[in-house]
């Protein structure tokens, strides 16, 4: 633990000299600092989960930018699997809790964090090891494994899913973050940030009646957009995802992309994947489906990327 | 002497409440190694031949008489909280209430001998429902459990208003039919007994009590009332639950006697003691003829009722194939289908305490000798958890034998099969693949299909059959993927590692 402690230290203290001292815990509150080009798009490669999301956030304008003093913020991660983090089933526990640190910096009232399991939700909220690390960083943990936590919601761009019961507490919130990790998929090829709208929803069976692709893409037309979608891609699952099967599925990449685009983010996600896992980016059918409903655009050059190296 | 009560008191309790808690828990908060409590139960310790507690057990009974009944067994100290609340509900006078009656020789006997016959010829259907602990078990998990459960969630849906998330929603899931009834008819039974007369049901209908009562009537220590002093005041009479002292001509049924020691603490005097039993020699000749005819004659209608039974019985389980389309998946650990069905009790314990609720207590899946035994019955997101051997640490009768974490992840309790004809990717042609996606082996994986579509295959060698591909596949009514149980349980093949990854991506690709 000590060891662990000194060397989240350090990072810290790194980025104090790399950046500029004021803003370097906060990740430049103020949103006074941002550039004068927006920035539509972070990728980050070859820090820690904490360095790197505060790099990329300061990127994109810091924290300020989106979370207000006395905000409700809800982060969704993917805690899908009863899996421990080595296995990269779920989203890096660390990423979440700089996460939940650094929207406390900025005055969040309060910070909830979720997801509608797979596996027994008690066991995953625990040996993903992100229950701990957000109770420690001052978030809260909210069951999604029942019903009546879920409230039924519009979508009236869908295609195939026109209404379905979402979160309450995405319902309820002030702003939220969609934090998924980047993932092999059996059965909807790749998992990344539009996949794991499947957390924040309760009826996923009608998704696999209604083709799969179809009613994902119809998800991310939900008019609550998160206000970033962070990639986690400091650990990916190459093979036999979603769950995996041991650490040999598992490629460590020390990378981060972040971007309110899902369609982008999704992208780029799969860019990157696919020189670990050569995957046609047509098969993710719904990346295309999501774009022909103007969730988002595929064409990277379009948008102002900034990729940065640790 | 009158400590003595309170002793048994004390260590009812003891055992009661614990055993109690750990039945209704259905957070996992009871400590899970609480299950060794469950060792000192007669019928599971005979089951599963546990040498070592069958010796402490009869040691103890031969001592100090069913002392089982009155301490160790949790259906006999509900039986006393039952009778002793109902005394709230009875006016002043009537509070010590028992009054002397003759032994229902006949039935307990009968119902003892077609017990262990039953059981000798391979059914174990009168041992299963007529265990006294596993009746408790039942009790706890069909109608106790769910009362608990209700009042979570509403205290849940109140706290979590306010932004409490402490207590959390628990899905109802426990009720089967079958058992619910067979449940709610002992409690009702066993209700009114104990409400009205004290420990009846234990002294008539319960087999280990009738079992302990033959060894009773020779434990060094008893119960007896010394003539010189006894004023005859019918004290000792009225406060005995077991309704075994007969004051006016100051004997003690001691085959009905549970050491409850109430008479010596009723006794004004002192006159009931709890002493070495002194055996006058010349009685013994006098009583065992007339016992062993008594004897003959019940072990023979009772062999001609449960034959009888028995033919009953293999009938049924005769037409069970041809019922059910797929055979039960029983629980990791149970062997094969044999072994399982004789030394599983149906206590439910595996039940309450799996974390997933896919056990089930069966109706006629095992047929008519297996009704409450556990097998597993898939639903939406409700299958066996990979990481989870809790049903085969608990079980007390080694229905269950244990396994290691490691040995759990390998045993094969059944096969996925998988329909093609019915699947998604067949019949709509869009991708789904929830089946793999929740397989923990991937002996369900996709392979291409058609217009870069992906369809399930499954390499059986390494299906576990978990079920969780069946409890996610989106077809309904009936499943495109289903578990069909193994009769015997054997171990699959470990499921081979992916190709590692060693190339060094410095890129971002994009």
């Amino acid at each position: 633990m000590k060891r662990r402690d000194f060397f989240k230290t350090a990072t810290v203290a790194g980025l104090a000299t790399f950046l500029k001292p004021e803003d370097a815990l906060s990740a430049g509150l103020s949103s006074s600092k941002a550039p004068a080009v927006k920035t539509d798009m972070v990728a980050v490669m070859g820090g820690e989960p904490e360095e790197m999301l505060l790099v990329a956030l300061k990127e994109m304008g810091g924290i300020g930018k989106f979370v207000k003093k006395g905000q409700k913020v809800v982060i969704k991660p993917n805690i899908g699997w009863d899996r421990k983090p080595e296995l990269a089933a779920n989203t890096n526990p660390d990423l979440i809790a700089a996460l939940v640190k650094q929207c406390k910096i900025a005055g969040a009232s309060q910070i909830i964090v979720f997801d509608h399991t797979c596996h027994d939700w008690k066991k995953s909220y625990t040996n993903s090891g992100i229950e701990a690390a957000v109770l420690k960083a001052g978030g809260k943990m909210v069951p999604g494994n029942d019903e009546s936590y879920y409230a039924e919601v519009d979508l009236p761009h869908g295609v195939n899913l026109k209404k379905t019961k979402i979160h309450k507490s995405l319902l309820e919130c002030d702003v939220w973050f969609n934090v998924p990790i980047l993932k092999h998929h059996g059965g909807a090829k790749n998992t990344i940030s539009m996949k794991n709208l499947m957390g924040i929803v309760w009826d996923r069976g009608f998704f696999h009646r209604n083709d799969l692709h179809q009613c994902i893409a119809d998800t991310a037309t939900f008019y609550k957009k998160p206000a970033l979608n962070i990639v986690d891609a400091y650990r990916i699952m190459k093979s036999n995802g979603p769950q995996g099967k041991s650490e040999a599925d598992v490629v460590t990449l020390k990378s981060l992309i972040m971007s309110p685009d899902y369609v982008a983010v999704d992208t780029a996600a799969m860019k990157m994947f696919s020189q670990v896992q050569p995957t046609d980016i047509k098969d993710v059918r719904y990346i295309d489906l999501a774009e022909k409903l103007k969730v988002g655009t595929q064409n990277l050059e379009k948008l102002n990327v900034k990729k940065i190296k640790l | 002497m009158r400590f003595l009560k309170n002793i048994r008191i004390v260590l009812s309790l003891l055992f009661f409440i614990p055993i109690f808690l750990f039945f209704i828990d259905f957070s996992g908060i009871v400590p899970l190694h609480l299950h060794a409590l469950l060792m000192f139960q007669w019928i599971p310790a005979l089951l599963s031949l546990n040498m070592v507690i069958i010796g402490v057990l009869l040691i103890l009974s031969l001592l100090f008489g069913r002392i089982y009944c009155s301490t160790l067994c949790p259906l006999g100290v509900l039986q006393d909280i039952l009778s002793w609340k109902s005394r709230l509900f009875r006016k002043r006078k009537k509070k010590l209430r028992f009054h002397h009656s003759k032994p229902l020789n006949v039935l307990r006997y009968s119902i003892l001998a077609t017990t262990v016959l039953l059981f000798v010829f391979g059914s174990s259907f009168l041992v299963i429902q007529l265990d006294p602990y596993s009746i408790f078990g039942r009790m706890a998990s069909q109608l106790f459990q769910p009362l608990v459960i209700l009042a979570n969630n509403g205290l849940a849906s109140i706290v979590n208003g306010m932004g409490n998330y402490s207590l959390y929603q628990v899905e109802q899931n426990s009720f089967v039919p079958v058992a619910f009834g067979i449940s709610l008819f002992f409690f009702i039974l066993v209700g009114i007994m104990s409400w009205f007369r004290g420990r009846l049901f234990c002294n008539t209908i319960c087999p280990v009590g009738s079992t302990l009562g033959l060894l009773s009537k020779v434990s060094f220590f008893h119960i007896s009332i010394q003539e010189s002093s006894c004023t005859h005041c019918g004290l000792c009479e009225k406060s005995c639950k077991s309704e075994c002292i007969d004051s006016k001509a100051m004997k003690v049924d001691d085959s009905r006697c549970v050491s409850c020691f109430n008479c010596i603490s009723s006794c004004k005097n002192g006159s009931v003691k709890y002493n070495i039993r002194f055996k006058p020699k010349a009685e013994i000749p006098s009583q065992t003829p007339s016992n062993n005819s008594r004897r003959t004659f019940l072990l023979t209608s009772g062999a001609v009722i449960s034959t009888l039974a028995l033919a009953e019985t293999k009938k049924l389980t005769g037409k069970k194939d041809n019922i059910l389309s797929r055979k039960p998946v029983m629980p990791p650990g149970a062997g094969n289908l044999e072994h399982f069905n004789t030394h599983c009790t149906g206590c439910q314990l595996c039940v309450t305490k799996c974390p997933m609720d896919v056990l089930k207590p069966a109706a006629l899946q095992y047929g008519i000798s297996g009704i409450m035994q556990p097998h597993l019955e898939f639903s939406t997101e409700v299958f066996c958890t990979y990481d989870c051997n809790i049903c085969s640490t608990v079980c007390p009768t080694q229905a269950l034998n244990h396994l290691t974490m490691d040995d759990k992840k390998l045993i094969q309790i059944g096969v996925a099969q998988f329909r093609k004809d019915m699947c998604v990717v067949f019949t709509d042609e869009t991708d789904c693949g929830a089946c793999s996606e929740h397989c923990p082996t991937q002996a369900v994986h996709m392979i291409d299909y058609k217009n870069g579509l992906t369809i399930p295959e499954v390499t059986e060698d390494i299906c576990i059959g978990c079920g969780a591909c069946e409890s996610i596949c989106p077809v309904k009514p009936y499943k495109a993927i289903y578990i069909e149980g193994n009769v015997t349980q054997i171990k699959a093949k470990k499921p081979k590692e992916a190709k590692v990854f060693d190339k060094v991506i410095d890129d971002f690709g994009f």
